[in-house]
C-alpha cells in the first residue's frame, strides 16, 4: 500500500515536471528542471525494484546530461523563442495520439499482477536456472553479460559509435597549452572555488573507488560496466569543471582515452572469439575455462570490464569534445573583441 | 481498474508531453529535451510492467520467493547509456547548425534555407533565359 | 517495567526518523514561506543537512547488519561534505550573479508580490 502512494506521488510529481518543462522559455531552468525529472524518475526506479537501472539513470539523467544541456547552452543561447503560430493542430495530433494509446492501454493487465504475460515467458527460466548455469546472483548481471551478451555488444558498439560521432563534428585541432597560461587560469579558479575545490579534491577518490566497487561488485549486487562507467566519468567531469579543461586535458591523454574506449569493444568481442576457438558459440563462456561456472565468471567479469572501460571513455570523449568546442569559441568571440575595439 | 493502470497512462500522458515539446517547439535544444521526456517514458513503462506484486529486487538471496522480472531492467539499463550518447550526438549537432547558421530555431533556419534555395533558383532562372535568347 | 535493550534502540530509532522527517518538512515550508533566495537556501541547506543525518541515524538503529550500517555511515559522512558545499556554492552563483539579499521589510512586500507573479508564470496549471 505505501509502495503504491510512493509510486503514484512519484508519477504525478514528474507529469508535473514534464508540464514545467514544456511551458518554460528559459533553456536554462528546462535543463535544470530535466535533472530533476532525471532524479525522479531514479527514485521511481528504486521504487519499482529496479536497482541496477535507478543507479544508471541517477548517474545519467541527473548529472551527465545535465551537465552536457549547460555545456550546450552556453553555446546557442539560453533562451528559446516565443512561438509564433498557435499550438493548436500540435495538440490534436497529441490529444488522438494520446487517447488511442490510452484506450489500448485498457486491454493490457494490471500493474503488478505476477500472471501477466511478461512473467510467464523467459523470465521463470532466468530466475529458477541461472544460479546452475551462471552461477551469478545478481540476476541482472547474469542477464545482460551472459544470457543477452550479444545483444549488450551491440549496444556498447552503438554507445562507441555515438562517441566517435561526436568527435567527428566537434573535435578541433589543438596546439600545446602554454604552460603559463594554464597557470593563471589555475590560480584565478583557485581564489574563485576554494572550498569547492579543496571539497572535490577530497571526494574525487572516494567516487573513483567507489566505481570501482560498483564495477566488480556487480555480480554480487547492483552493479556493472555500464554503471561503473557513468560513475567514473563523472569523477572526471568534476574535476574538469573545477580544475579547468586544460589541467584536465593534462590528467586525461586524450588520445589514450580514445584508445581505451576501442579497448573495450576489442576486449569484449575477442571473449566471443576466444569462446569461438575453444569449440563454442560466439560469447559463450562455459568453454573459457573447464569448469563452466569459472568460466561463466571469467567471461561475465572481462565484458564487463569492457564494457566499463568503453562506456566511461565515451563519457569523458563526448564531455571533453563539448567543452573544447565551447572554449574555442568563447577564445574566437574575445578576440574578435578585441579586434573590434582596436578598430573601433 | 484506476490504480491498476494508473502507471500507463501516465506513461501514455509523459509521451505525449514528450511528443507535443518535439512538434510543437521551434527550438533545437528544447525538442532534445522533449525527445529525452518521450524516452524516459518507454523507460519508465518497460520497468512498469517488470515489477510484480509483492516481489523484491531481482539478486537472488536466501527465503525469498518473488523476484521482479530482470529482462526489462537489463533492457533499459543499456537503453539509458544509449540513450545519453545518442542525446549527446544531437546536441553535438545543434552545435554545429548553431556555428553555421547561428541560430537554433527552426523558423530562422528554414528561412535562411529558402533565401538561399530562392538565390540559386533564380540564378538558375537567368542563366536559362540567357541562354534561350542567345541563339 | 522493565524495558530491554531492543526496545530502547527501537524507541531510540523511531525518535530519530521522526525528527528527520519534520526537520525535512520544515525545510520544505521554509523554501516556500522564505521571502529571498539566500534565506530559503538558508532553511534548505542547514536543515535537509541535519534531516538527512537524522534519518540515516535512525536507519542504522533499525539494522542489525554490520555491513549495510557501515554503508550507511559512509553516506553519511559523504552527505555532510556534501550538502553543505552545495549549498555554498548556489549562494555563491547567486551573489556572484549580482542577486541582492532582501534586507528591509518594504522589499520583502515589494518581492512578495513580484514572486507571485513570476510563481504564477511558471507554475503548471
Amino acid at each position: 500500500m505505501i509502495g503504491l502512494l510512493i509510486d503514484i506521488t512519484l508519477l504525478t510529481l514528474l507529469v508535473g515536471v514534464a508540464i514545467a518543462i514544456a511551458r518554460m522559455k528559459d533553456l536554462f531552468a528546462v535543463a535544470m528542471l530535466a535533472g530533476i525529472y532525471g532524479l525522479l524518475t531514479a527514485s521511481f526506479f528504486v521504487a519499482m525494484d529496479a536497482v541496477d537501472v535507478a543507479f544508471t539513470e541517477a548517474a545519467v539523467g541527473a548529472g551527465i546530461s545535465t551537465l552536457l544541456m549547460f555545456v550546450v547552452i552556453t553555446m546557442t543561447g539560453r533562451s528559446e523563442d516565443p512561438v509564433r503560430h498557435k499550438p493548436l493542430l500540435a495538440l490534436l495530433v497529441v490529444t488522438i495520439t494520446g487517447s488511442l494509446l490510452i484506450f489500448g492501454t485498457l486491454d493490457m493487465p494490471y500493474f503488478g499482477a505476477p500472471d501477466a504475460p511478461i512473467h510467464t515467458h523467459v523470465a521463470p527460466r532466468y530466475i529458477n536456472d541461472s544460479m546452475q548455469e551462471v552461477g551469478v546472483i545478481n540476476l541482472v548481471t547474469a542477464v545482460l553479460a551472459s544470457y543477452r551478451a550479444f545483444d549488450t555488444f551491440g549496444e556498447v558498439v552503438v554507445v562507441f559509435t555515438a562517441g566517435i560521432g561526436v568527435l567527428a563534428l566537434l573535435s578541433v585541432a589543438r596546439r600545446r597549452e602554454d604552460d603559463a597560461v594554464i597557470e593563471l587560469v589555475n590560480d584565478s579558479m583557485h581564489e574563485q572555488h576554494l572550498i569547492l575545490r579543496i571539497v572535490t579534491k577530497m571526494l574525487i577518490p572516494f567516487i573513483l573507488l567507489f566505481a570501482l566497487y560498483v564495477q566488480f561488485h556487480g555480480d554480487f549486487g547492483p552493479g556493472g560496466g555500464f554503471q561503473a562507467g557513468v560513475i567514473f566519468a563523472s569523477a572526471i567531469f568534476l574535476y574538469a569543471l573545477l580544475f579547468g579543461l586544460s589541467t584536465a586535458r593534462r590528467v586525461i591523454n586524450q588520445s589514450i582515452i580514445r584508445l581505451v574506449a576501442a579497448v573495450g569493444i576489442l576486449l569484449y568481442g575477442c571473449v566471443g572469439v576466444v569462446s569461438m576457438l575453444n569449440g563454442g558459440s560466439f560469447l559463450d563462456y562455459n568453454v573459457l575455462s573447464s569448469d563452466p561456472i569459472a568460466g561463466q565468471h571469467l567471461g561475465i567479469l572481462l565484458i564487463e570490464w569492457g564494457v566499463g572501460c568503453t562506456v566511461a571513455s565515451v563519457m569523458v570523449i563526448i564531455f571533453f569534445n563539448f567543452a573544447g568546442r565551447q572554449e574555442d569559441n568563447q577564445k574566437a568571440q574575445n578576440e574578435e573583441d578585441i579586434d573590434a575595439n582596436r578598430a573601433l | 481498474m484506476l490504480i491498476g493502470l494508473y502507471n500507463y497512462w501516465v506513461v501514455v500522458v509523459l509521451m505525449m508531453i514528450g511528443f507535443y515539446i518535439v512538434i510543437a517547439h521551434g527550438n533545437l535544444v528544447k525538442k532534445i529535451v522533449g525527445l529525452t521526456i518521450f524516452q524516459t517514458s518507454v523507460f519508465i513503462f518497460y520497468i512498469s510492467i517488470a515489477k510484480v506484486e509483492g516481489g523484491t529486487a531481482p539478486i537472488l538471496h536466501a527465503g525469498i520467493e518473488v523476484y521482479s522480472n530482470p529482462l526489462p531492467h537489463v533492457l533499459i539499463l543499456t537503453a539509458i547509456v544509449v540513450g545519453i550518447s545518442t542525446t549527446a550526438l544531437g546536441l553535438a549537432l545543434t552545435v554545429r547548425i548553431k556555428e553555421a547558421y547561428g541560430s537554433i530555431e527552426e523558423s530562422e533556419i528554414q528561412s535562411q534555407d529558402n533565401q538561399i534555395q530562392d538565390a540559386h533558383t533564380q540564378g538558375a532562372l537567368s542563366q536559362s533565359t540567357e541562354s534561350r535568347e542567345s541563339p | 517495567m522493565t524495558l530491554d535493550i531492543n526496545t530502547i534502540v527501537e524507541i531510540l530509532s523511531g525518535f530519530c526518523l521522526l525528527i528527520g522527517s519534520f526537520l525535512c518538512i520544515s525545510g520544505g515550508v521554509g523554501i516556500l514561506r522564505f521571502p529571498d533566495f539566500y534565506t530559503r537556501m538558508h532553511a534548505v541547506g542547514v536543515t535537509d543537512t541535519l534531516a538527512a543525518g537524522m534519518i540515516l541515524v535512525g536507519l542504522m538503529l533499525q539494522n542489525p547488519d554490520a555491513l549495510v550500517v557501515i554503508k550507511l555511515l559512509m553516506i553519511l559522512v559523504m552527505t555532510l561534505f556534501i550538502n553543505p558545499t552545495a549549498s555554498h556554492a548556489l549562494a555563491k552563483a547567486a551573489f556572484h550573479n549580482g542577486l541582492m539579499p532582501v534586507l528591509d521589510d518594504t522589499e520583502i512586500l515589494n518581492s512578495k508580490e513580484r514572486n507571485k507573479t513570476t510563481d504564477n508564470d511558471l507554475e503548471p496549471k
